[in-house]
């Protein structure tokens, strides 16, 4: 799969920093895993933490912190987590918001057939899957000052290029073009915009 | 600023001989430790103690890795806000942590301190939210289990030039850097253009993902 259009540089230092709200975070996660070009700069901005955590000053840990540490080694029993790569519409960090795969998304309906899913995020702002029929216009959601649509099924256009799974969408401030999804398929969408549920 | 819980004290705790000490004292140990010492003196071996954690479960390198480690990340963790109790006791988790996942480290896609960075971000985070954060996918390796030596070599080397990089930054961007990493940045603030040698070390990693996919497949 070639993903085309990817995350700029300013949302992959945030979610490398781990500063993005909770829904930047989750259309971000499930991007890097459709695109390894995304991941691959990730990992460079990650290695940018890795300098400041090691040039970090330091603070003294408490004497007995090491026994402890391996005690807590000893007493806990990790969960081995059995995380399937890619299967089906849904990238794994997806799946656990949703608690399953496509078929387990509550929808709501938005009208003339598009659907909508509110994710449970954090407060600061909101996680939508939308379900857009062949042909129709996605739904935008007025003031906001930045909004991310990643692509998960089917594909879309907003007038100057065409958006297909994996591929994001990054609108600041005020949207040019409405996008519309292509003819021949349902188009699913997952966003993140920064204004508070509501 | 973030505000973290205090934990309880594990109440089972006592002052006792550490463990270290009481490591059997063969040849075979003593051998070893001497080759740990140096390996303390070389940036570039700390992944090497990592894949002891994982391929032995020693506890000596994980002894050696906490030395170096734990006062960074407790340092990390104070400048994101957290008191010095519980900074402690979140040091210790993280350094848990790098012990259980220990087998998910690939010394080919990030230095040991780029990855056990990102354990003490997650574990920042998740004491803010009380969740667990959005992560991608795993890529588990494919029928070929070791990277390149080289590979992780190069990247090793890559990374300490970009820690130079970092340093040689004006006062106020490099200031700008830390701070979006210390947690101490919203995400609004955050427009830079960092100037750093990025590139070469995403190159390297993209070819060790391509390599990766292509043996899954």
């Amino acid at each position: 799969m070639t993903v085309k259009h990817i995350l700029n540089e300013q949302l992959l230092m945030g979610y490398a920093a781990g500063i993005l709200p909770e829904a930047f975070d989750l259309v971000v996660a499930t991007h890097l895993s459709l695109s390894d070009e995304s991941r691959a700069m990730l990992c460079s901005f990650e290695s940018l933490g890795g300098c400041v955590l090691n040039r970090c000053e330091e603070a003294r840990m408490a004497s007995d912190a090491l026994d402890k540490t391996l005690d807590k080694i000893k007493c806990s029993n990790p969960k081995t987590s059995a995380k399937g790569t890619c299967c089906g519409c849904l990238p794994e960090p997806l799946r656990r918001y949703v608690g399953g795969g496509i078929e387990a998304v509550k929808w709501s309906a938005l009208g003339a057939d598009a659907k909508q899913a509110v994710l449970p995020v954090g407060q600061d702002a909101t996680a939508r899957l939308l379900y857009i029929p062949a042909g129709q216009t996605l739904p935008h959601h007025g003031l906001r000052s930045q909004e991310l649509t990643l692509v998960l099924k089917g594909a879309f256009n907003d007038g100057l290029f065409r958006y297909a799974r994996g591929d994001i969408k990054i609108v600041n401030e005020k949207a040019e073009h409405q996008p519309i999804a292509d003819l021949g398929e349902v188009c699913i969408c997952l966003t993140a915009t920064d204004t508070p549920q509501g | 600023m973030l505000d973290y819980a205090t934990k309880p004290e594990n109440p089972g705790a006592f002052p006792r001989e550490s463990r270290y000490s009481r490591q059997d004292k063969s040849a075979n140990s003593r051998s070893e430790s001497k080759k740990l010492k140096a390996a303390e003196t070389s940036e570039t071996n700390w992944s090497k103690l990592i894949l002891r954690v994982r391929d032995t479960r020693d506890e000596q390198a994980f002894a050696l890795l906490f030395r170096h480690f734990a006062p960074r990340i407790k340092g990390f963790l104070m400048k994101a806000g957290a008191q010095d109790a519980s900074a402690d006791e979140y040091t210790q988790e993280v350094m848990a942590t790098v012990w259980h996942k220990a087998h998910l480290f690939d010394p080919a896609r990030a230095s040991a301190a780029t990855w056990i960075f990102t354990i003490a971000r997650n574990k920042r985070i998740d004491a803010l939210r009380r969740s667990g954060r959005p992560e991608p996918e795993e890529l588990p390796w494919g029928p070929e289990p070791q990277p390149e030596a080289a590979d992780a070599l190069a990247l090793q080397q890559d990374t300490e030039r970009l820690a130079e990089a970092l340093e040689s930054l004006p006062d106020k961007q490099r200031e700008i850097v830390k701070r979006a990493f210390y947690g101490d940045l919203t995400h609004s603030e955050l427009a830079i253009e960092t100037g750093l040698p990025l590139g070469t070390i995403k190159s390297r990693i993209r070819l060790a993902l391509e390599r990766l996919r292509h043996a899954m497949s």
